[in-house]
């Protein structure tokens, strides 16, 4: 027993960075229909940037943490505007393929500059472990699932209540009917990937300082992860995001803990696959008919 | 008229290609020199250990053209980075053998690149060493049992390194149930893993438990939660430093205590960093050298070396690769010459040279008959070593 609620906190912990990421993904996804695979490789710059901020400028946890927030949510606007907006009355097919690319050249970017090898953290958060009869839980977990659920409660604020909210929902339903309703789309899409890139830099803070190790390619693995989550909550579905990196979290754990842990990647997904046989549109997604 | 503008660059192109062939070998190099490649990863996910041998040889190839170079010639070094992968590692060394015209090239560092170079060198007629390549199989001698004439290697395999830490887990630690948590994604972490277990096993040992992972994971916890309700005296780790150093803080942040114990691939200055100093107490790792000695010959070096480089404590890659410098050096020496075939000839002949990382000789089979040492870390820092010789 006391292993299960170990295990079920590893998979919160684990999940709960693997939500994150999934946010991003789903709110793309969401408000153009695309597939943004270069995601996984914010959350890796976001990584690097928190890494920076710590080591050279000597600041402290939450500094770092916002820090990478705008300084993401900014290469998230950029990336917008130069790769995907020229793009944006072309086939899916072609924006697919550049975000690809553009995965590619982040990480290669990255490697030119910042070497391969990889980097640790220094010590900003408490590693100090406190114990609930027997299972130990860690300081760096519980900030992880605190700022998890932080970012998530602003983030249901401001996509439910705020005018800007308010604007993503209606393009997301019908762009050119939200346009003639006289809302900035090319703004609201700004702001969309603005607020997704935010959320993939504070899940880099916060793995580089939970497990002290960073590297240019650390986004690849977590990135298609954190895509199985989306597909699995239902893509386009914010709810569905944070269920869907928790699934998938607490699923990885059991598959190691109880089962092999070599069959870990494979589980996931093969997971992926089956969600896609039985319940194409995920757990919480609508199932829309495509119009021809 | 824009078809046959297009067909005319496409011929330039052509042209431009033959031409770019045409060139191929122009760096014959001089009379006085002898050209040695270096093929190692100096980026990619195992730099450290390509930057670290590199160092090393470096130092020696240094200390040898300031004495007066190989028998009055300069050594140049031709140094390419294969950026840890295979791939790119035959490529690295195609092109230092068939257009830098080196006489024999150095490295890679790590096994599966090393192999990698293995049908260039047999192709080129040049010969390949590596200082640290210490898988079993397919490395000296291929898969049919035939030596590879051309390739040698200065030190030991992972089937002694396995056998060695069974019985140092045995002997020393006293251990008689051992957890595995290995690294399935290199014949690294596979060789050592069934080496250990088959001593281990033979000594009356029990394995409790076999856990795997793949390179550039960094959530182990649930593995390590695994274990933790199983009884053991010790953990095995084969595998690189850049995964252990995580594994050996995760488990020690789950108040896991048992020794752990590593092979080689522990020898890196990142592991303390990733897995922090204070984690790293009743840690014990099988390493080629160790600067703990009281031999003449160590302390000379490690005091050059610090001279050199910072007043950094040279690492097992870094003695190794040192090694490596004066082992090619010797082998030309002894040829008396720059052809590539009586190097190879001289290379087989090795007999008790004499290294920092003890004495070479070279076996039948091109492998390096050499003793281990098994080093203790306390807070990160190497406080024992315990020498082991071949049987």
């Amino acid at each position: 027993m006391d292993q299960f609620l170990q295990q079920l906190v590893n998979g919160i912990s684990l999940g709960s960075i693997y939500a994150l990421i999934a946010l991003g993904y789903t709110m793309v996804y969401g408000i153009i229909k695309l597939i943004n695979f270069a995601h996984g490789d914010i959350y890796m710059i976001g990584a690097y940037i928190g890494f920076a901020v710590t080591t050279y400028a000597k600041l402290g946890f939450v500094p770092a943490l916002i820090i990478s927030m705008v300084l993401c949510a900014i290469l998230g606007i950029i990336i917008e505007k130069v790769a995907y907006k020229p793009l944006r009355n072309s086939s899916r097919i072609a924006v697919l393929i550049t975000a690809i690319g553009m995965s590619l050249l982040l990480e290669y970017i990255m490697m030119f500059f910042v070497g391969a090898g990889v980097r640790s953290f220094p010590k900003v958060l408490s590693d100090s472990l406190f114990y609930i009869s027997n299972i130990t839980i860690k300081m760096q977990q519980i900030y992880i699932v605190i700022t998890t659920v932080v970012l998530m409660v602003i983030l249901q604020f401001i996509v439910n209540k705020t005018k800007i909210g308010k604007a993503m929902r209606a393009v997301s339903t019908d762009k050119d009917a939200a346009q003639l309703m006289g809302i900035k789309v090319d703004n609201t899409i700004s702001f969309t990937f603005a607020i997704g890139s935010a959320l993939a830099g504070a899940a880099g803070v916060l793995v580089g300082i939970y497990y002290n190790s960073i590297d240019p390619l650390m986004g690849m693995m977590p990135g298609l992860k954190a895509f199985v989550a989306a597909v699995f909550g239902g893509i386009g579905n914010i709810p569905g995001a944070m269920i869907g990196g928790l699934v998938i979290g607490l699923l990885e754990t059991f598959v190691s803990g109880y089962g092999n842990s070599m069959y870990r990647d494979a589980a996931v997904f093969a997971f992926l696959i089956i969600i896609l046989i039985i319940k194409p549109s995920g757990l919480l997604g609508k199932n829309t008919k495509e119009k021809v | 008229m824009r078809k046959s503008v297009i067909k005319m660059i496409a011929v330039i192109l052509i042209l431009s290609m033959l031409v770019g062939c045409g060139n191929k070998g122009s760096n014959t190099g001089n009379e006085n020199e002898i050209r040695i490649g270096l093929n190692y990863e100096l980026s990619g996910n195992v730099a450290s250990y390509g930057q670290q041998s590199v160092d090393g040889i470096m130092m020696a190839f240094d200390e040898i053209n300031a004495n007066g170079g190989i028998n009055g010639k300069q050594i140049v070094p031709v140094k390419i980075d294969n950026k840890s992968e295979a791939g790119e590692a035959t490529s690295v060394a195609t092109r230092l053998m068939t257009q830098e015209n080196v006489v024999a090239c150095l490295g890679p560092a790590t096994s599966g690149d090393f192999m990698a170079t293995i049908p260039v060198a047999m192709q080129n007629s040049i010969p390949v060493i590596s200082s640290s390549a210490t898988a079993d199989y397919g490395v000296t001698v291929d898969n049919n049992g035939k030596v590879n004439d051309f390739v040698f290697r200065t030190c030991y395999t992972d089937a002694f390194q396995g056998v060695t830490l069974a019985n140092f887990a045995i002997n020393n630690l006293n251990a008689t149930k051992a957890v595995i948590i290995q690294d399935n994604s290199s014949d690294y972490g596979k060789g050592l893993g069934e080496n250990f277990t088959k001593t281990f096993k033979e000594a009356g040992g029990e394995i409790v438990a076999l856990e795997g992972y793949v390179a550039k994971d960094k959530d182990f916890n649930a593995i390590l939660t695994n274990i933790k309700g199983e009884d053991f005296d010790v953990i095995f780790i084969p595998g690189y430093y850049e995964e252990a150093g995580l594994i050996i803080k995760q488990a020690r942040d789950l108040d896991i205590d048992a020794p752990i114990l590593g092979a080689d691939g522990f020898g890196a200055p990142e592991l303390t960093t990733l897995a922090g100093a204070e984690n790293l107490t009743n840690v014990y790792f099988s390493n080629h050298y160790s600067s703990l000695g009281e031999d003449p010959q160590v302390t000379e070096f490690v005091q050059a070396f610090k001279g050199k480089y910072n007043g950094n404590e040279p690492s097992a890659f870094n003695a190794l690769g040192y090694d490596l410098g004066y082992f090619i050096a010797d082998a030309i020496e002894r040829a008396d010459s720059t052809d590539p075939l009586k190097i190879k000839d001289a290379l087989k002949a090795t007999k008790d040279f004499d290294g920092v990382t003890g004495n070479v000789t070279v076996g039948d089979d091109h492998n390096a008959v050499k003793s281990a040492f098994v080093v203790e870390l306390e807070n990160g820092v190497q406080v024992s070593s315990v020498q082991v010789d071949p049987q």
